[in-house]
């Protein structure tokens, strides 16, 4: 350093110094009301719960056994244990044997099992989603002609019914052979997951390719910085706060699908297929049918939650430049 | 002003440069350690001959700048002003080589413009920081040198030397959006000079700051334009910023954009960049020389100059 520098870098120094208590008071006084709004959320999310609960109570309490209906149609639900067992019945009864055989595990543990399975295909299908859905972004992104060729399809894709289609992968998929591969029922599922994930992310994904600024992009190109560089260093981290919620509503339409796609082709073991089961021994148990239902939700909540973890991870990569 | 008094300028358009009082003898000998290149005597830094440059709009041809001639020495400091619309960032752009010229030739360090981009021959910043908001302050001056494969190890030297020069060694780590907007603006600067350029452009680069911030990063940049002796070609709309700056004053006209008048700066006796400092805001020579750029940026337009466009911006 020569002796300019030296003059002005103390006074700038003195400077920062004298500003920087005030920046980290700021800091810690935003850590601390973060903390203290993330246990909030938690607590408004417990009394969300406790809330809806008293409500189905209050409404079997003080509703009509045959529910409301008008002018021919029923607007709210008869109140028969049959149709809404009590708050704990239903959790009561995840802790009692599935079936009276000697050997049976208990509700909540048969619904897990069920859940994990369909959380693993599901996953699976997420798993094919992200990498159809960038692939196609990218793609996208680096042609427009692409983009205008594609982006029809890519929505009219999901116009197409789930429910119609299912049976057709399934079909399509048992007359896949090679090698040594074989198609198995479970990848039919995944893949009818997959189709419903992609969506999402091949829109989100796109959005954020195409998310930097144009100063970003000239001062990549004054590095002289070619094509996979600046993706590298500029389009994806610059398309993280694009792809996380499009990451989450892909996992949860991959939930939405692998249950869908159990039920339609049939597939054993999952939580789709104990639905079904379960409730058609509602009139017989009708607490037990609630199990499945209850693991569903605990399986969308633990999907999207997993992505919102990831989200954790990539927190760095979701400021943006203005000060906060 | 009338037209007659133009006394204290010269070579409006020319070739012809005042004589080379800068700063290659003087900067040579305050030269940071880390080093500019070798810069040999009397080399030009930026030759634009004969530019014109025309946008093809829905409205049809907009010739931003027309017939623009101007030669800028290695390890000299011009600015471009003029009024919004004259296309003085557009000069910068071209030599930039982010836009290509309609006709004529630029020409940087003796090479075409795109050969002196892919060469890395300049740095450069513009009006906004332009940091990538999810890397730390020191991650975004490693920037270029990551991109064009410098080794860890060495780049991390140099980050500290630069964030040193900015006087921002304390906030290596934070976010950009954990600083002021001087502070970026710092942080761009210590980024643009990361290869050590023989040449910076910058867009009016402090064109966001408020007036305080705005003449102490003056202050830096004349201290870091001395210590790495690199030329600087520098678009602004402030009249005393140009003239605090420059060695030389291109004065720009509108529709279409052309160079009206280039301004030689003459600050008293001793003109190398070094003494450049904050008395000189508060000398005679300065309020001279910032009444010559004022006169030649409004003096010569009569005031019936006939019908003029609608401003478009």
């Amino acid at each position: 350093m020569t002796g300019t520098a030296d003059r002005v870098a103390p006074a700038e120094g003195g400077r920062v110094s004298r500003s920087a208590p005030g920046g980290l008071d700021t800091r810690r006084a935003t850590r601390t009301t973060k903390q203290s709004s993330q246990i909030a959320a938690m607590v408004w999310g417990a009394v969300g719960i406790v809330v809806i609960a008293l409500i189905w109570e209050a409404y079997k309490l003080l509703g009509p056994s045959d529910g409301v209906v008008i002018a021919g149609a029923r607007v709210l639900p008869r109140t028969t244990d049959l149709a809404m067992p009590h708050v704990w019945d239903m959790v009561g009864r995840l802790a009692e044997p599935v079936t009276r055989s000697p050997s049976a595990l208990p509700l909540w543990a048969v619904v897990g099992l069920a859940a994990l399975t369909t959380l693993g295909i599901a996953a699976a299908g997420w798993l094919v989603g992200v990498i159809v859905g960038i692939g196609l972004a990218l793609v996208m992104q680096r042609w427009r002609i692409a983009e205008w060729g594609l982006l029809p399809w890519i929505v009219i894709s999901q116009t197409v019914p789930l429910i119609a289609f299912a049976p057709v992968v399934k079909s399509w998929g048992s007359r896949v052979e090679i090698g040594a591969f074989e198609w198995q029922d479970w990848m039919s599922v995944a893949l009818i997951a997959s189709y419903l994930a992609f969506f999402p992310i091949a829109i989100g994904a796109l959005k954020g390719l195409q998310s930097p600024d144009r100063i970003h992009e000239e001062l990549m190109q004054t590095y002289a910085a070619g094509y996979w560089p600046t993706l590298v260093k500029l389009r994806f981290p610059a398309a993280v706060p694009y792809l996380l919620p499009a990451l989450r509503l892909g996992a949860a339409n991959a939930v939405v699908g692998a249950v869908v796609a159990e039920v339609s082709t049939g597939l054993q073991g999952g939580i789709g297929r104990i639905l079904i089961q379960f409730a058609g021994q509602a009139s017989g148990d009708p607490a037990k049918a609630w199990g499945p239902i209850f693991g569903a939700i605990v399986l969308g909540l633990v999907a999207a939650g997993s992505v919102a973890l990831l989200g954790v991870i990539l927190k760095n990569y979701r400021r943006t430049e203005e000060a906060a | 002003m009338t037209d007659g008094d133009g006394g204290l300028r010269s070579d409006a358009g020319g070739g012809s440069r005042p004589a080379s009082r800068n700063p290659d003898a003087a900067a040579a000998g305050i030269r940071d350690g880390a080093g500019a290149p070798p810069q040999p005597a009397g080399t030009t830094a930026v030759e634009v001959r004969g530019v014109d440059k025309i946008f093809e709009t829905t409205s049809g041809h907009v010739q931003a700048l027309d017939a623009i001639d101007l030669t800028v020495a290695a390890g000299e400091f011009v600015s471009l002003i003029g009024p919004s619309g004259c296309g003085k960032s557009t000069l910068m752009r071209l030599i930039a080589d982010l836009d290509a010229p309609s006709a004529g030739t630029v020409s940087v360090f003796g090479k075409t413009a795109k050969q002196a981009r892919l060469d890395q021959e300049y740095g450069i910043a513009f009006q906004s920081a332009g940091l990538l908001p999810w890397r730390t302050v020191a991650a975004n001056v490693a920037l270029p040198l990551e991109l064009h494969g410098v080794a860890s190890a060495a780049r991390s030297g140099r980050v500290a030397e630069l964030l040193d020069m900015v006087g921002l060694s304390d906030f290596a780590d934070r976010y950009p959006d954990q600083l002021s907007g001087g502070m970026q603006q710092r942080v761009a600067i210590a980024r643009s000079l990361a290869e050590q350029p023989r040449l910076l452009l910058m867009d009016e680069p402090f064109g966001a700051l408020d007036e305080m911030t705005r003449e102490k990063m003056q202050a830096e940049l004349v201290r870091i334009a001395a210590e790495t002796g690199a030329a600087v070609v520098f678009v602004t709309h402030s009249i005393p910023e140009a003239v605090f700056l420059s060695d030389r004053v291109v004065v720009m006209s509108p529709r279409p954009g052309r160079i009206r008048e280039i301004v030689p700066m003459r600050l008293g006796v001793d003109t190398r960049r070094a003494a450049r400092t904050e008395e000189l805001r508060e000398e005679r020579g300065f309020f001279e020389m910032v009444t010559a750029v004022r006169e030649a940026l409004h003096g010569e337009t009569p005031v019936t100059a006939g019908p003029r466009g609608v401003e478009t911006r």
